[in-house]
């Protein structure tokens, strides 16, 4: 069933449903998994150079190999599937057409690391593909592949109890520590690292965070062996990835390919140009959360982490936004502003009031309201929350902004008021009580 | 109407906090169950799951209120969900927004007076390759139009 580029979505008519999975080899790799010893599991998965595909692109059986051996205590994984950034459509796939894969890789996660436990944490819009996924894991009790009766159809004496649970509506979700709080029941509100998740998580046990993406490629590493997974795609960031585009392109979708396949062959030979045969102004590669990318900067531009980051972005989620030549980048910023503002979770003072400066600094610039001081302005309070957060939600709202400044600082300066305004700070010098009082004290 | 759930659902919330190593967590699996049964959280609802979890108050209408999907006051039988973030945007998405505001005559988080409809311009609901997308209650519609927009709105009328 596993042919490269397509590894993660097979080719394979109904294989939601586990007797066609099944038949096409499904719950076979996690029988090869079980003969080796966890070690040589995580250590697979490391020669396999797969990174995690929420965004953060963390080496996954580097992660998987941080926590703690032994059963002493009970330890969680939990599946990321809050897909949440604006951008992003990718995980639902896996829901809804492979959803057994995403259950055996699991299985081997579960097996590598001693774990008993795995949540599937889905974001409460996904009404259908909560149940879609909730089925699955049904279907695969029945057959007795997870729960106790694992061990009797595979031999061994590992068994995984999946447990699907359903957000309500909560961008944050999607960061790790916030998920775990969420699942725990309370106020998702991000947790401060150290100490990280493998040494305290879930219930204060150790505990592993992976995205849905990542977990159901590994059955797939297991079929095809991790020096072939490690031979697709870019060297550095290995393997196929879903990328989902959307936007201006005339076929929006989650396609399947390798890490550093370059973006133009994606925009136009996969999604088939622009419609209108419009130009394109920008894009966002990686969910509305990475830094964007001119238009004349696409060409050439390779798709895997490694080749972004040389450029100043990062491949994210791979949720490509296309931006055609008739964009206002100002109402585009303006727009991600305000989600940022609405998803901060008002923990952190920089992001919960940052986020809420930005948002009326770029209202200003899209209402003509604006100075060309206010673009500093807002390029400064940008700065002023990016690294002063608990989580990465303050960086995810200030890269975006400053991206678009950086990029496109004509179309906001076009949008200034014509008169010329400059900051100037501490010009005047005086002493306190010299100073006028701040209230008016007339009767 | 006294607010409380049924025995089956109370055995069903039991089968929900067995899955978690702490019953704490089974909350927002019970909220949506209240959410389902009386169309939204009310004081005297998160009272009462409060009771059923053993948990206070505070911390029941501390989670609820951190969601955007729990219900803090009552909604539409059809709740219209347009998304108007950036992939939307794009492609539409507040075009559909002001077309059913209009149509309507209410505006963003409110309900008609019959109680029949609700609007509410939501954030991104990963729909983003079917953009514009909107979604009734559970449903999702994507790449929609206003002709469709109309033609759901029609017949949930007379739902």
């Amino acid at each position: 069933m596993y042919t490269a580029p397509h590894l993660v979505l097979p080719k394979v008519d109904n294989l939601r449903d586990i007797n066609v999975y099944m038949a096409n080899g499904g719950y076979e790799q996690y029988k090869k998994a079980i003969r080796m010893t966890s070690d040589e599991v995580i250590d697979t998965v490391k020669r396999s150079g797969l990174r995690g595909r929420g965004g953060a692109c963390f080496p996954t059986g580097l992660k998987w190999s941080f926590m703690p051996k032994g059963n002493d205590k009970p330890k969680y994984l939990a599946i990321n599937g809050d897909e949440s950034e604006p951008g992003s459509f990718k995980d639902r796939q896996i829901f809804e057409y492979n959803p057994h894969q995403l259950i055996e890789g699991i299985m081997i996660a579960g097996y590598a690391m001693g774990i008993a436990k795995a949540f599937i944490y889905i974001r409460g819009e996904y009404h259908a593909w909560v149940s879609m996924m909730e089925k699955a894991v049904q279907e695969a009790y029945d057959k007795g592949v997870i729960g106790e009766r694992m061990k009797t159809t595979f031999g061994g004496d590992y068994a995984i109890d999946i447990v699907v649970h359903k957000g309500a509506g909560a961008y944050i979700c999607g960061e790790e520590t916030s998920l775990m709080n969420s699942l725990e029941g309370d106020r998702a509100y991000p947790r401060f690292k150290p100490p990280f998740p493998a040494n305290k998580g879930l219930w204060g046990m150790p505990t592993t965070i992976n995205n849905v993406e990542t977990i159901a490629t590994v059955p797939a590493i297991f079929a095809i062996g991790a020096e072939a997974y490690a031979s697709i795609g870019a060297p550095g960031h290995t393997g196929t990835i879903l990328f989902g585009i959307s936007g201006h392109v005339n076929k929006p979708q989650v396609i399947e390919l390798p890490t550093g396949t370059p973006l133009t062959e994606i925009i136009y030979d996969h999604c088939g140009g622009v419609p209108g045969g419009k130009r394109i102004k920008a894009i966002i590669p990686g969910g509305s959360s990475m830094p964007p990318l001119r238009g004349d900067e696409i060409d050439g531009v390779l798709m895997d982490e490694e080749s972004l980051k040389k450029l100043g972005t990062h491949i994210g989620t791979a949720g490509i936004m296309v931006m055609d030549e008739d964009t206002d980048i100002v109402k585009v910023t303006l727009r991600i502003a305000r989600f940022y503002h609405h998803e901060s979770c008002g923990q952190c003072t920089p992001c919960r009031e940052g986020c809420g400066w930005m948002e009326k600094v770029l209202h200003r610039l899209d209402h003509g309201e604006a100075t060309s001081s206010d673009i500093d302005l807002l390029y400064n309070v940008a700065s002023n929350i990016e690294g002063n957060t608990i989580c990465a939600l303050g960086d995810a709202a200030a890269w975006p902004v400053k991206g678009f400044i950086e990029k496109f600082r004509d179309e906001f300066e076009a949008r200034c008021k014509p008169e010329r305004s400059f900051i100037s700070l501490n010009v005047v010098h005086g002493r306190r009580n010299t100073a006028s009082t701040l209230v008016s004290t007339t009767v | 109407m006294s607010i409380s759930f049924t025995a089956e659902e109370l055995r069903k919330i039991d089968e929900l906090k067995s899955r978690y190593p702490d019953s704490k967590a089974a909350i927002m699996p019970v909220l949506w169950m209240a959410q389902h049964k009386w169309g939204w959280l009310s004081e005297d609802v998160m009272r009462h799951v409060g009771d059923v979890m053993n948990l206070p108050y505070a911390h029941v209408k501390g989670v609820a209120t951190f969601y955007t999907m729990y219900f803090k006051k009552p909604m539409g039988r059809h709740h219209v969900q347009v998304c108007t973030n950036v992939s939307c945007m794009l492609r539409g998405g507040e075009k559909l927004l002001d077309h059913v505001t209009q149509r309507l005559g209410i505006g963003n988080n409110e309900a008609t007076a019959d109680g029949l409809f609700s609007i509410e311009e939501v954030e991104c609901m990963g729909a983003c390759g079917g953009a514009p997308m909107i979604a009734i209650n559970e449903t999702f519609y994507e790449n929609a139009t206003i002709e469709e927009l109309d033609r759901l709105l029609s017949a949930a009328s007379v739902s």
